[in-house]
């Protein structure tokens, strides 16, 4: 065998063996990190403290931001604020990470529902 | 009880969901405002000044249009409204239209034309730009904010073929769903009005809407005209209202973990 080949594979072997070792158990803490940001941003949401959750899920987001259910909380708190355009980014942020999740496409369709209403059809 | 099913059956059908997904959820009530499209802080007060309807001859579309607007933004909308009769608002643009076309050879040129179509419309269109005529409006009511436009209220025959799904069982007993296609015969009523706010001060347009709403009826079911009015005129108010002062839609929505 060429000592070039047998270089990469001893390479490649390195990376599979460290290099997976080394980056899961960041990605597993990345994802509890965010979980508990979530599981907070729920409790303080579901006593009405709305400004906190938002804060919460926006940091679960930064920490984890392919973590759907970060995204379609912070879409729910965006609406329960008003802010249409934030919810609809987050809203199609989580649809585009989990497409077949029915809970996001179910907010999602009511929301749009909503959004709807503020832009006419027409206006001048 | 029975106000207490759909609740029910809305868990079970989150419930079954949740099972599908394999995820926790939470169910949470929220409460969304829509800040109004419009900045209406400079206005008072508001005059619902009538509006150029046309359509079925059996509702009166601007004089219940003017009427049913006045007492929702009575409780709605933080503005005094102004009480004054409902503009003729057809005459007058008949009249400005006389002035300033001089060519018109009708033999009654101050004879509305009825109007049946949206292309009949057309023809009053002009009036809303007519800046003098709404200035002086304004002038005569302390410069309100002014809300006019077009109603356009009609009937509609839907028949023809449709497709709806069937139950079928074979020999074993064994159901299918087939689609089958059948004539059907339905009528209704189509609402299409188109809301202008002007600038009482300027007489100015400052924003404008179309809306469009339909319901249909099979044959067998009788609607009066009046009543689909209102039903139709029901589903867009919120959105009507929505134009002027803050409206909260309350709603539910899933928490994911």
């Amino acid at each position: 065998m060429r000592p070039v080949f047998k270089l990469s594979i001893r390479f490649l072997v390195l990376f599979l063996v460290f290099g997976t070792l080394d980056v899961a158990p960041l990605v597993a803490d990345a994802r509890d990190d965010a979980r508990q940001q979530v599981d907070f941003g729920i409790e303080v949401a579901q006593r009405g403290l709305w400004r906190e959750a938002i804060y919460r899920w926006e940091r679960a987001a930064v920490i984890d931001p392919t973590y759907a259910a970060a995204h379609n909380n912070l879409a729910i708190a965006y609406e329960q604020d008003g802010d249409l355009g934030k919810a609809r980014i987050s809203y199609e942020r989580a649809l585009a990470l989990e497409p077949g999740n029915v809970f996001i496409t179910q907010n999602y369709e009511l929301f749009r529902e909503i959004n709807d209403r503020t832009n006419p059809q027409n206006t001048q | 009880m029975t106000a207490q099913i759909p609740r029910i059956l809305s868990s079970l059908a989150v419930a079954a969901m949740a099972a599908a997904c394999g995820g926790s959820f939470s169910e949470i009530p929220i409460e969304t405002p829509l800040r109004p499209k419009l900045d209406v802080s400079g206005f008072e007060s508001i005059l619902v000044a009538g509006f150029i309807a046309g359509g079925t001859d059996d509702v009166d579309g601007n004089l219940e249009t003017t009427r049913l607007l006045r007492s929702q933004l009575r409780n709605q909308s933080d503005m005094r409204i102004v009480d004054s009769d409902v503009l003729p608002l057809i005459e007058v643009a008949i009249e400005s239209r006389t002035i300033s076309d001089t060519s018109t050879e009708r033999e009654d040129p101050l004879a509305p034309e009825p109007i049946l179509a949206d292309e009949d419309l057309a023809q009053y269109e002009h009036l809303f730009a007519n800046v003098d005529y709404w200035k002086q409006i304004g002038e005569e009511y302390q410069q309100p904010l002014i809300v006019t436009g077009t109603v356009m209220f009609a009937s509609q025959d839907r028949s023809g073929t449709v497709q709806r799904d069937q139950e079928v069982y074979d020999s074993f007993g064994r159901r299918s769903v087939v689609p089958v296609r059948t004539y059907l015969e339905r009528t209704g009523f189509v609402l299409r009005p188109r809301f202008i706010f002007i600038d009482g001060r300027t007489g100015a347009v400052l924003y404008s809407e179309n809306f469009r709403e339909e319901v249909l009826y099979n044959a067998n079911q009788t609607s009066p005209a009046l009543s689909s009015y209102f039903e139709l005129m029901d589903r867009l108010l919120p959105s009507f209202l929505s134009t002027l002062s803050t409206q909260t839609i309350r709603g539910t929505r899933v928490l994911l973990q």
